[in-house]
């Protein structure tokens, strides 16, 4: 399951890339959410993916049982997700005011900044 | 009540203050006048409980360590904390005794103060993925703050700023992710234990060295310094005064920590990376500063070029070049924000810092002149100012550490940055001002009185101070490289004794 979950996460890596050398900022910013996420199941993946244990130390016991997926990793997510979440809504605000302000969606657009004056 | 939480109570204390009372003029200027006392004052007392040598650490919640997350500061946290906090707090003064206007007014020392939450969060945090967070805490402060009055240059600049830290942000988090795979734990000190009893660190290694890539984004270092001279021009002068001192030099701090308890004898395979990284910045930075012909834009390239000089004493990973990297981080960190004050002056004077646009300050000026060059010349590295003795020792480092190649490109920079300094001094201060040719202005006038000038000053001060008696600041930096490349310490601190390293 982990090798497929390294497969899915690579395709992912791959069209966020795709999508960040893209000349659209639309295509910019699903390029960062893609990557975002890629990074979060990768979180997600250190936990294992195992099914059918639950991650509670039953009552005679003072570890959890090796079957068990790792609960601490998917605490982890939870809160990488709420961040990306927050950052992603962010971006897309400032992607709006900035194709309002600049009127246009290409890139090759957004370089006055880069000039040397 | 521990110490160690005070430099986050403090800032997060006075935002949410800020942010209830941004509609009452006094109320503004109330909080901005505790943000400049509040934030250095726990600052020096972090930096006081560590200059012994003791490590100071809090488990928060009481939860031990490696379960609960730690805040941890050795000396170099604390000097990082402490300069940080000291070069914040006069950017706040400036801001306090020249008056900024409209949303600027009003979110300026809120929006600030998250950023040193962060920033302070980053610097203290035993914890990896605690780390992660303070990113982004600092990062979302940081956005906002670049937009702030959104105007055309700003959004431009303000979109490669975050879309290329969020990129960072991904390669942070997988680098998180592989290393809590492989070594099960976040807690710096547990993983620099748990990394050297594995059979196959290069997997460990590997993790590590996405985090150096996310923390080359933050720092702005070779090749990934783009999104900086893009942004960092395009705020009010303030604002780009404000993170010139800190933004990047978290990153620089991240570079410090993780290199010592991560990587430690795996050192030396990533080392000449780290090398040839640190000479491409200077280089390039000061080549870039060289094209351009706009105060703040050549000021914002010296930053990536001055890290390249910081990012060379963590890459020679000697007690001398770990030292001297400290040494100079202050330093820069002083001199690069009065560079850029000055710059908000002359902004406020001249509603812009194009060279071609600017002049005569010498003539209408005098004082921020001599201020300006003094900080100038520090910077290039004159002797007796501060920059000389932040290169020597850099330069001797690297002459004692075999790194002849990386002395003579640091050497050339300095000539070049020298360069760079006296184009600002020709073009600003000392030619004829330029006819009005009824051009727009770019940051608002305003008067700016002698008061107004005192962080300027008090920055020149610390300048010359660090110049006459920088021996036993360089001490304290010896201490804390030392303490550095003996993590025993800081594990036994951190993991309560039981675990040996």
């Amino acid at each position: 399951m982990e090798f497929w979950m390294a497969i899915f996460i690579g395709v992912l890596v791959a069209g966020a890339v795709f999508s960040l050398l893209r000349r659209s900022v639309f295509r910019l910013v699903i390029g960062v959410m893609l990557l975002s996420q890629a990074a979060n199941l990768m979180v997600f993946t250190t936990a294992g993916l195992r099914t059918g244990q639950s991650g509670i130390i039953p009552a005679d016991e003072t570890v959890l049982s090796a079957a068990a997926a790792d609960p601490l990793p998917q605490a982890l997510v939870l809160t990488a997700i709420v961040i990306g979440f927050g950052m992603l809504a962010f971006a897309i605000a400032l992607v709006y005011r900035a194709t309002r302000a600049i009127r246009s969606h290409d890139l090759n657009d957004y370089k006055t900044t880069d000039s040397e004056l | 009540m521990n110490l160690l939480a005070m430099p986050l109570i403090i800032p997060v204390a006075l935002a949410l203050l800020g942010v209830a009372l941004r509609n009452h003029a006094g109320g503004r200027r109330a909080v901005g006048l505790l943000t400049a006392i509040g934030v250095p004052a726990a600052a020096f007392l972090v930096l006081v409980e560590t200059l012994g040598g003791d490590i100071a650490h809090l488990a928060v919640g009481n939860w031990r360590a490696p379960f609960g997350i730690v805040l941890v500061a050795d000396l170099t946290a604390a000097i990082f904390l402490f300069t940080a906090a000291v070069t914040a707090s006069l950017v706040f003064f400036h801001a306090l005794l020249n008056p900024m206007r409209g949303a600027l007014d009003k979110w300026f020392f809120p929006l600030a103060n998250f950023v040193m939450l962060g920033v302070n969060g980053s610097l203290l945090t035993g914890d990896l993925f605690n780390l992660f967070v303070w990113f982004e805490v600092m990062l979302i402060g940081s956005f906002v703050m670049l937009i702030l009055g959104g105007k055309r240059a700003q959004l431009e600049g303000g979109l490669k700023y975050v879309v290329i830290n969020l990129v960072g942000s991904g390669f942070f988090l997988g680098g998180v992710a592989m290393l809590y795979g492989i070594t099960g734990t976040l807690n710096y000190a547990d993983i620099a234990v748990k990394i050297q009893l594995l059979d196959e660190p290069a997997f460990a290694h590997s993790g590590v060295l996405l985090l150096f890539g996310a923390f080359a984004i933050k720092a702005g270092l070779f090749p990934f310094f783009f999104w900086l001279p893009a942004a960092y021009h395009t705020p009010p002068a303030v604002v780009t005064a404000f993170f010139g001192g800190l933004l990047s030099k978290v990153g620089i701090y991240a570079f410090y920590r993780t290199s010592s308890l991560f990587l430690a004898d795996g050192f030396a395979p990533w080392q000449n990376l780290m090398l040839w990284a640190a000479a491409l910045t200077m280089i390039t930075g000061v080549l870039g500063a060289a094209a351009h012909f706009h105060m703040r834009r050549i000021l914002a390239f010296h930053i990536i070029s001055q890290i390249g000089y910081i990012m060379a004493g963590v890459a020679m990973f000697t007690v001398a070049g770990l030292a001297a990297g400290l040494f100079y981080f202050i330093h820069n960190n002083v001199a690069k924000t009065n560079l850029l004050l000055i710059s908000a002056v002359v902004e406020r004077k001249r509603g812009t810092s194009r060279l071609d646009r600017v002049g005569g300050l010498y003539k209408a000026a005098p004082w921020l002149s001599i201020w300006f060059l003094i900080s100038a010349l520090a910077l290039a590295g004159i002797p007796p100012l501060s920059g000389f003795w932040a290169k020597l020792g850099i330069v001797r480092a690297g002459i004692e550490g075999g790194f002849g190649w990386l002395v003579l490109a640091g050497l050339a920079v300095g000539m070049m940055t020298l360069f760079s300094m006296t184009k600002l001094w020709a073009e600003a201060f000392w030619k004829k001002e330029p006819e009005p040719g009824g051009w727009e202005d770019e940051e608002e006038r305003g008067p700016v009185t002698r008061l107004g000038l005192a962080p300027v000053v008090a920055m020149v001060g610390i300048i010359l101070a660090l110049s006459f008696a920088g021996g036993a600041v360089f001490d304290v930096c010896n201490a804390a490289a030392s303490q550095l490349l003996d993590p025993a310490g800081y594990i036994r601190t951190v993991l309560g004794g039981e675990v040996e390293p």
